[in-house]
């Protein structure tokens, strides 16, 4: 590494161990509703999950409709391969997610909540449960009706997408519902419904901690302030760091690389595979149109170096898919299926390179006729890859 | 009036109702969108995507099937990206698609194929996923097979068993590649809770749900000179058949169907309407018995209502659903079990043809009519009573077969002795039809006077709605009937199981008392019967529906009991309803099964 | 009553019979039992007044609701990218001459079942398993012979 180099912005606010949870609260709580859908709309925080929705906008739609039961929802689903920010979230300060799902409900009128955590992480049930406990006292002390009960997945990916969630949550299969009717007006069994990633949820006490100003001072244009990021793969230092956004990919990989970096997968297996020439045009954060200038995420960063054959790299995350696929549309289920089967056959020589091209324009129909936002993303790591790394798919 | 939305399609400025589709906008510029999940018996699933569209303002195509309009809207439906999006749909679709057009049942009725045509799909770029799936295919059941090779997993099918039928025998299993629809544990359709309605069949879009066909076995009986062959059809045939073979929906082609029943080298071309006939004497017999060992008797094991029996498809469901309610369903076999049994007793000794010898057909609107006749108990005859069960659309493959040119055809009648039916009983093909022949005679036995209908029309019992519910005051009784005297006879009529099932809730939770319901697996009765010609949707049963009050009131005897042929049966040979023989012949037992 | 129905019996008392409730009964079956059976499928549904058809299809979407009968503990060994690349076949294999069974296979005894599974999340920590509930990361294959050894010596 040299030492020349940028410094990328390190933030220590999620992880910050603040235990004045029920000031924040207290505060919070006392404000109109207006004024904290403001606050909330004035920070730029945009959901974590990795579709970039902006929070304060979702709350305030939720809340002015005129339902008596709506429900708040913590998506805790985090089933993207790369990504495990939101198991250290829960692990370190549930509060601040709790804290978040509590001033949602007030505002938008919800006296029920749920963390839909994944079957996988069903080891932090027992802590979480002590956590609830605590803070369900907290809420009785402010005189806030409500309460959050948590909910197991049991292994399947695309229930992380929102309305298959609710779907699950519903007792059926995870299957993506049609668009629209959105969450903010149809959501768990057809109430409206906010339902926020983990880290969306802790950025809030953030925000409502701190002000929106400060949290805008954070990031850059259409992406503020901090974001957790999953890093793994080829790097010394894996794990979690809560870092700036708009950050290039290139200061990126001088802090976390090693030294070989040779691509840099950004969204995890539904995202994009940045290769070495396009580190430095290329940042990160949400950007209102995919340029492939700005990429977002839910904040997995997967480092692989030279030694790494980008076409295992594809097979896997099509394998991947293949079998994730909730299987009900037929780009994505289809889909899946020819490109795994597309790859193997022109590395085994069955199909021409120029089969390549024939699956490129299956991937856009794949991108532009999915019913759900998975199902549209998740041909992306193959059109990245086979882009930038086609020699590698052939030979 | 609901608001109206204003946006363009192609162009073309439309106003349609807000909460419609940009498909039903579609529909009222007439611009075809090619849809396949899509039905409009079913909530909107838009899970095939072959229906996308552009949205001008929208980076990603919107499937038009579920996308409600908003006002100022602007929809392309041919742009180069929508044409290149639904081919490459339609090709992934094929290549998890057993592509063996030539050799499937569905040969020329299939909407994949169809699609597959209008979009000139010629080369396969793709690689063919055929191979590396096991697929499984069901032929265990007589009604039903499933062949999930044909599978497009458009789920039509569960929807149908969900939502219509409330039945639940297939739904969607596992993901992503190995998704399928499946049965419990994938066990054979004729192990689990399935009715075999066929309204799956006639909701699929490609092969993978079929009638299991005995077009084979009936020729290889026609060929027989052995055999003497005796064929019967349903009511609800006679206004479905034209439109399998070039008609418009609601053709009635009673007599062209004689004729090409002669053609085809049926030995005996009889009508079911006989014995519906036979079935409203007996099954009144049983009503009036039944409301008199109430009424009169208190008995307290008298099973109140009494449920029609006519509907395989309901029996069976009731079987499997409302065990508890087996008593009360009508001891009366259905009219084409009656058929069978008479067929090779009274029909034999009368045209002295030894009843081994005799192969009884029966051509049915209805896919679970197979299942009944497959039924360990029918077999009063001595022999198993009905052979062979043919769906309206079997029958049309023997005609295309035959080479007969059946527009061209000159109306025939049906043979003499159980060839005459009443319009009574024609009416039995629709949603509330036996319900009307039933009070048409049952009134008149009882006071000696028409029910008090205009025509004998009794309009509540008709037309598509779940439930119909009828009551009529019964006054003027003759001696015999006095015990029914200023009684008000209860009824409800409903069509479709998913309504069958709310219905009997009704009664189990006490909420509803009736005396008599009729109760029809099929949406509109038998008209829509799972052996139907296909596409169906409300317009056609509605067409079909009215075909079937005409050709009632087109016939001079319109009320059973004054069928001259059911006064020959009664004085020759059954003696009165209810009686020994009848009860041998005509009655018949229920099964309790698993409710799952 | 049998094992089995009292086990459906109680979770559906304890959670109700409305449809939302179906995964954590689902779950619960798998706890005690590690798999459904057709007999727990058929109980769930006529309790829940759901067809069965809808249970069983349910279930067989989630990789976690096991159809086919599993051992007293399974072993999910991560099969995703960052696993695959810090060496998830070595553990695999390890596994296998350890159990002297094959991925997908249960032993004689019943006692394990190898899987392997779609991302766990630990990426940072490969490769990653679990054995039931509980996590082992940073595997290699000495350490998960020694993790499964303790498991089958227990009482």
């Amino acid at each position: 590494m040299t030492t020349t180099k940028k410094q990328l912005h390190r933030i220590d606010l999620i992880f910050k161990n603040e235990q004045d949870c029920k000031e924040i609260l207290r505060n919070a709580l006392a404000r109109s509703n207006q004024e904290v859908i403001n606050e909330m709309v004035n920070s730029g925080l945009k959901g974590r999950g990795g579709a970039g929705f902006p929070t304060g906008l979702k709350w305030k739609l939720t809340a002015e409709q005129k339902v008596d039961e709506k429900f708040v929802i913590c998506n805790a689903d985090e089933g993207e391969p790369g990504t495990f920010k939101d198991r250290e979230i829960l692990t370190r300060v549930p509060h601040k997610v709790l804290s978040g799902m509590a001033v949602c409900a007030k505002i938008i009128g919800a006296r029920k909540g749920y963390i839909y955590l994944r079957g996988e992480y069903k080891f932090l049930v027992p802590n979480l449960k002590k956590e609830l406990r605590r803070f369900h006292d907290i809420l009785d002390e402010l005189g806030l009706d409500f309460r959050v009960e948590i909910f197991m997945g049991s292994g399947a990916y695309i229930c992380g997408e929102e309305s298959a969630l609710f779907e699950s949550m519903e007792g059926k299969r995870g299957e993506p519902r049609n668009k629209p009717p959105f969450p903010t007006e149809i959501g768990y069994l057809n109430k409206p419904t906010v339902i926020n990633n983990v880290e969306t949820l802790a950025h809030s006490y953030t925000i409502l901690k701190y002000g929106a100003k400060k949290f805008r001072e954070l990031g850059v244009k259409d992406s503020r302030g901090s974001k957790v990021f999953s890093v793994s793969g080829d790097t010394p230092i894996p794990g979690i760091y809560e870092l700036e956004l708009g950050m290039s990919v290139q200061d990126f990989v001088d802090d976390f690389g090693d030294g070989d970096t040779k691509a840099v997968q950004v969204g995890g297996a539904s995202g994009f595979l940045v290769p070495r020439k396009r580190f430095g045009k290329t940042s990160i954060g949400y950007q209102g149109k995919l340029t492939g200038i700005s990429l977002p995420t839910g904040g997995s960063m997967m480092i692989f170096n030279s030694s790494r054959s980008m076409y295992n790299v594809l097979n896997n995350y099509l394998d991947f898919f293949e079998e994730e696929s909730c299987g009900q549309c037929t780009p994505c289920r289809v889909g899946c299926q020819q490109l795994l089967k597309g790859i193997k056959a022109v590395k085994r020589g069955e199909k021409p390179a120029s089969y390549l091209d024939k699956l490129l324009k299956l991937t856009d129909t794949m991108k532009l006729t999915a019913k759900c936002g998975l199902g549209q993303s998740v041909a992306n790591s193959f059109s990245s890859i086979v882009e930038n790394f086609r020699e590698e798919m052939i030979y | 009036m609901s608001n109206m939305v204003n946006l363009t399609i192609n162009g073309i400025a439309v106003s349609v109702e807000e909460g419609k589709t940009i498909l039903e906008a579609a529909e009222k510029l007439h611009i075809k969108i090619p849809t396949l999940c899509y039905h409009k018996d079913l909530c909107v699933a838009g899970n095939c995507r072959v229906c996308v569209v552009e949205q001008v303002g929208n980076n990603k195509l919107v499937a038009s099937c579920a996308m409600p309009v908003s006002e100022g809207m602007e929809i392309n439906t041919n742009t180069l990206k929508v044409r290149n999006c639904r081919k490459h749909i339609i090709e992934l679709l094929l290549t998890e698609h057993n592509e063996e057009c030539t050799k499937c049942y569905r040969n020329g009725h299939c909407e994949l194929q169809e699609l597959a045509a209008e979009y000139q799909i010629t080369n396969q770029d793709f690689i063919d996923l055929v191979p590396d799936k096991s697929y499984t295919v069901d032929r265990i059941s007589p009604a039903i097979e499933k062949d999930d090779s044909k599978c497009i997993r458009c789920q039509r099918c569960v929807r149908t068993c969900a939502e219509i039928q409330s039945v639940g025998a297939i739904a969607v299993a596992h993901k992503g590649s190995e998704m399928k629809i499946s049965t419990v544990f994938d066990r054979a359709l004729d192990e689990v809770v399935c009715t075999n309605c066929g309204q799956c069949i006639v909701h699929c879009p490609t092969g993978a749900l079929t009638e299991k066909s005995y077009v084979e076995k009936v020729w290889d009986a026609i060929a027989d000179p052995e055999t003497h062959v005796v064929v019967q059809t349903a009511p609800a045939v006679r206004i479905g058949l034209g439109e399998e073979l070039g008609f418009d929906p609601g053709t009635r082609v009673t007599g062209k169907m004689v004729s090409a029943l002669r053609r085809l080298g049926f030995d005996s071309v009889l009508d079911t309407d006989f014995t519906a006939d036979l079935t409203i004497m007996e099954e009144g017999t049983e009503l009036l018995t039944r409301l008199k060992r109430a009424l009169v008797e208190d008995d307290p094991d008298v099973a109140l209502p009494m449920a029609t029996s006519c509907s395989p498809g309901w029996v069976k469901y009731i079987e499997h659903k409302y065990p508890e309610y087996l008593p009360n369903l009508s001891t009366c076999k259905s009219p084409q079990q009656m058929f069978g049994a008479l067929a090779k007793t009274y029909y034999a000794k009368k045209i002295k043809v030894d009843p081994q010898n005799i192969v009884s057909v029966s051509i049915m609107p209805c896919t679970a009519k197979k299942y009944e006749a497959n039924r360990p108990e029918m077999k009063d005859s001595g022999y198993k009573d009905v052979d062979f069960v043919l769906t309206t659309r079997e029958l049309a493959v023997m005609i295309r077969q035959a080479g007969i040119e059946f527009e061209k055809l000159n109306d025939e009648s049906f043979d003499s002795m159980m060839g005459t039916g009443s319009g009574a009983a024609v009416i039995f093909g629709a949603t509330g039809g036996v319900m009307e022949a039933a009070l048409r005679t049952a009134y008149e036995i009882v006071t000696g006077r028409e029910v008090p209908f205009e025509n004998l029309e009794i309009l509540p019992v008709r037309g598509l709605n779940g439930v119909k519910e009828v009551s009529i005051k019964i006054e003027g009784t003759l001696d015999d009937w006095k015990f029914l005297e200023g009684v008000e006879l209860k009824c409800a009529i409903t069509n479709g199981l998913e309504n069958a099932h709310q219905l009997m809730d009704n009664i189990k939770n006490g909420d509803r008392f009736y005396h008599f319901i009729e109760i029809m697996a099929c949406p509109g009765g038998c008209l829509g019967g799972g052996g139907q010609p296909y596409p169906v949707d409300n317009d056609v049963r509605l067409k079909r529906m009215q075909a079937i009050y005409n050709e009632d009131s087109d016939l001079a005897i319109r009320k059973s009991h004054e069928n001259p042929e059911i006064v020959q049966i009664y004085k020759d040979f059954l003696e009165e309803p209810l009686s020994h023989k009848s009860h041998k012949l005509l009655h018949t037992t229920y099964v309790k099964r698993e409710q799952y | 009553m049998d094992f089995q129905e009292k086990l459906v019996h109680d979770l559906v008392a304890k959670y109700g019979t409305d449809r939302e409730n179906l995964l954590p009964i689902l779950q619960g079956v798998i706890d005690q039992e590690r798999y459904l059976s057709e007999e727990a499928i058929l109980k769930i549904a006529k309790e829940m007044s759901i067809p069965a058809a809808d249970v069983y299809g349910t279930a067989t979407f989630y990789s976690f609701l096991d159809t086919e009968p599993r051992g007293k503990y399974v072993i999910r060994v991560c099969k995703t990218i960052t696993c695959a690349m810090k060496g998830k076949n070595q553990i695999i294999q390890a596994i296998e001459s350890f159990l002297k069974i094959k991925v997908g296979e249960t032993t004689i005894d019943k006692k394990f079942t190898i899987l392997q599974t779609n991302c766990l999340g630990w990426c940072h920590k490969a490769p990653a398993m679990l054995v039931n509930d509980d996590v082992y990361t940073e595997l290699t294959p000495d350490s998960v012979v020694d993790i499964l050894r303790e498991y089958r010596e227990e009482n």
